[in-house]
């Protein structure tokens, strides 16, 4: 099994009485609640925290982008990137993802991305995901067209890749007369593509299809949802005809250990609320626009109305589900080994900062994690 | 009274079609909730205009065309609608989203119509002045910003819709999405054209509108060539549901003089 550190780098010096006035962490938190002094210094922590990961021995190192909230300080995910390219020299940086129906030419995206893989000699990975329904609020790219974006980006940038340039891309939201991109990306054809999901049918076809086979990466989901969506993936291969590989199947969740499952409850049980009930909370409207799912996964959404962050959970609601795995080690690696008995996971992106988790913590947690889980389940 | 309703065929597009009363034609294009049901202003209307109620495409009953992607497209779906249903010398009425439906066939095409009349239309943007952001309030907010007078709120909210009708609402908010998310409710390029529309025009607003404000009532009038306003006070933004009895009379008079 692979083991990629993934970080949401969150604001944790927010005023959770004062953000509890709005509707949400996101698209109308005032920005007058962020403070640049304070959150320099969580960037600074954070970055440490994820250069270390090379030495505690993880094969990746995870970041993504989120705009216009309080939940993720990562807007621009290849900032970061590039910073931690500079701090470190074996380990893979997975950007996970960029947001491509959200960009006004994904150009940009595919010449970022070249960039990083040149300056990092062949050690990015690439997520693409289609951003989260806020970020259509927040950057006014209309949801109805996010699907059409996505799939027309994502060839876009393909191409702009392996194809020879200049040549034209003739697109209905993006059409470019000249796309030769300087620099080509280091690694050939170009570096692997991830797709991280909340379990679409419709993203677990595309990515599965043997033109592509990209591995698929559930995040943020109870663990018999993780289940059911990485076996739907391999279903969906075998119907296409091939046996996937474990590297194709990746779960993104947050992750304490401590040394009894008491301690781990009671050092991050505040941390996972505040993740999912603060900084994820938002109303169905920002998360789900119209479009940004298909009506009939709408009509599903409205009736269930579990959506992350859509309600209140508790720690012992979120580790029941297995939606986080807080516990001792024993506890969270037979976790680990019943989600890969089940589906033949190759992929965990442990979260081990997550919410108000202070660095003290998070650093017991991540040498924890690394000590003690990391090899066993590599064996 | 109850309308005659039936399926249009405008080109491979089937249309819902509700029609009733008789004389001389009048075209009522509604706004981003749908069509939700035959409306006493309908009945008012009909007394003296055949009164035709279609569903536009994406919405209702009506078909969802993939060529249809922005309200331009729609403009241009209406003109084959008014030539294929042989319409002429009709009344044009828009509420909202219907509005600015009206204003892009107009600038288009102003042949077939006598008259424009616009309830709360959207479609142009007074900077400063944002139009509320119907995407973003949730079903109660959303009942709330509709109307001056809450008790039409209350009713509102009261209602508990069948699936079937969940579907509808489904439906028509995501084509409403497709058409006005972005830019929000308004099409950059329809204000510099709207000279084109030499014909009477009335535009009616609600003073309280919380969807699209009151204020842009002096941009229609100073745009279009031979419009005037009238202001319903203490009215939100469907003054044909919430102040017929104070709209209509406006109406009739303005369409009565227009017929002349």
């Amino acid at each position: 099994m692979k083991f990629i550190s993934f970080h949401l780098m969150p604001y944790r010096p927010l005023d959770f009485a004062a953000a509890a006035k709005h509707r949400s962490a996101w698209v109308v938190l005032p920005n007058s609640l962020y403070d640049p002094v304070k959150g320099a210094e969580e960037y600074a922590a954070y970055i440490d925290f994820l250069a270390d990961c090379e030495r505690l021995g993880f094969d990746g190192i995870g970041v993504n982008e989120h705009h216009q909230n309080a939940y993720g300080m990562m807007p621009a995910p290849n900032l970061i990137a590039s910073a931690l390219i500079q701090r470190t020299k074996t380990v893979k940086i997975a950007i996970l993802g960029r947001a491509l129906p959200i960009q006004s030419n994904p150009i940009f995206i595919a010449e970022e991305y070249a960039m990083l893989d040149n300056l990092s000699k062949g050690r990015i990975i690439c997520g693409f995901v289609r951003g989260i329904g806020a970020e259509y609020h927040s950057t006014g790219i209309n949801p109805y067209f996010s699907h059409e974006r996505f799939h027309e980006a994502h060839d876009l940038i393909v191409q702009a890749w392996t194809k020879p340039g200049p040549f034209p891309f003739e697109g209905q939201h993006y059409n470019i007369r000249y796309v030769n991109l300087w620099p080509r990306p280091y690694q050939q054809p170009h570096p692997p593509i991830w797709i991280p999901s909340q379990g679409s049918t419709e993203t677990v076809v595309w990515a599965a299809d043997p033109a592509r086979k990209y591995p698929f990466l559930v995040t943020f989901s109870s663990t018999d949802l993780v289940i059911r969506y990485l076996n739907t993936y391999r279903d969906q291969a075998r119907k296409f005809g091939y046996e996937p590989e474990p590297g194709q199947f990746g779960w993104a969740c947050p992750v304490y250990v401590a040394e009894t499952d008491e301690q781990a409850r009671a050092e991050a049980g505040r941390a996972i609320e505040t993740l999912f009930n603060n900084y994820l909370r938002m109303p169905l409207e920002m998360l789900v626009p119209p479009g940004y799912t298909s009506q009939a996964s709408m009509r599903a959404f409205l009736k269930l109305r579990t959506a992350v962050g859509g309600r209140v959970s508790t720690a012992d609601e979120l580790i029941a589900s297995g939606t986080a795995l807080i516990g001792s080690v024993a506890t969270v690696r037979a976790k680990i080994e019943e989600v890969r008995d089940k589906t033949g996971l190759g992929i965990l992106l442990p979260m081990l900062q997550f919410g108000i988790l202070s660095d003290e913590l998070a650093r017991r947690n991540i040498e924890r994690f690394a000590a003690e889980i990391m090899p066993q389940l590599r064996r | 009274m109850t309308p005659d309703t039936t399926q249009v065929k405008i080109g491979e597009v089937g249309v819902t079609l509700h029609r009733a009363g008789n004389g001389p034609k009048l075209l009522f294009l509604h706004g981003a909730g749908g069509y939700t049901q035959w409306l006493p202003f309908f009945d008012a209307l009909a007394e003296r205009y055949e009164v035709l109620v279609p569903e536009h495409p994406g919405f209702g009953a009506s078909d969802d065309p993939a060529f249809i992607r922005n309200v331009p497209d729609m403009a241009m779906f209406y003109l084959d609608f008014l030539e294929t249903l042989g319409l002429d010398n009709a009344h044009v009425v828009g509420h909202s989203l219907g509005g600015w439906i009206a204003a892009e066939i107009l600038i288009r095409d102003r042949a077939r119509a006598k008259s424009l009349t616009l309830l709360a239309p959207a479609g142009i943007r007074v900077e400063g002045v944002p139009s509320g952001d119907t995407f973003i309030w949730n079903t109660e907010e959303t009942a709330r910003n509709l109307f001056h007078d809450q008790a039409y709120a209350d009713i509102l909210l009261a209602l508990k819709p069948s699936d079937a009708q969940m579907e509808v609402m489904l439906k028509n908010r995501f084509t409403a999405t497709k058409l006005g998310w972005q830019p929000r409710w308004f099409n950059p390029d329809l204000e510099k054209w709207l000279h084109r529309i030499k014909l009477p025009a009335l535009v009616v607003w609600g003073k309280e509108d919380k969807v699209m404000p009151a204020a842009y009532a002096a941009r229609w009038r100073a745009r279009l060539p031979d419009a005037r306003v009238v202001t319903i006070e203490q009215c939100g933004h469907l003054p044909h549901v919430e102040k017929l009895d104070d709209m209509i009379g406006s109406v009739r008079d303005f369409l009565g003089g227009a017929a002349r």
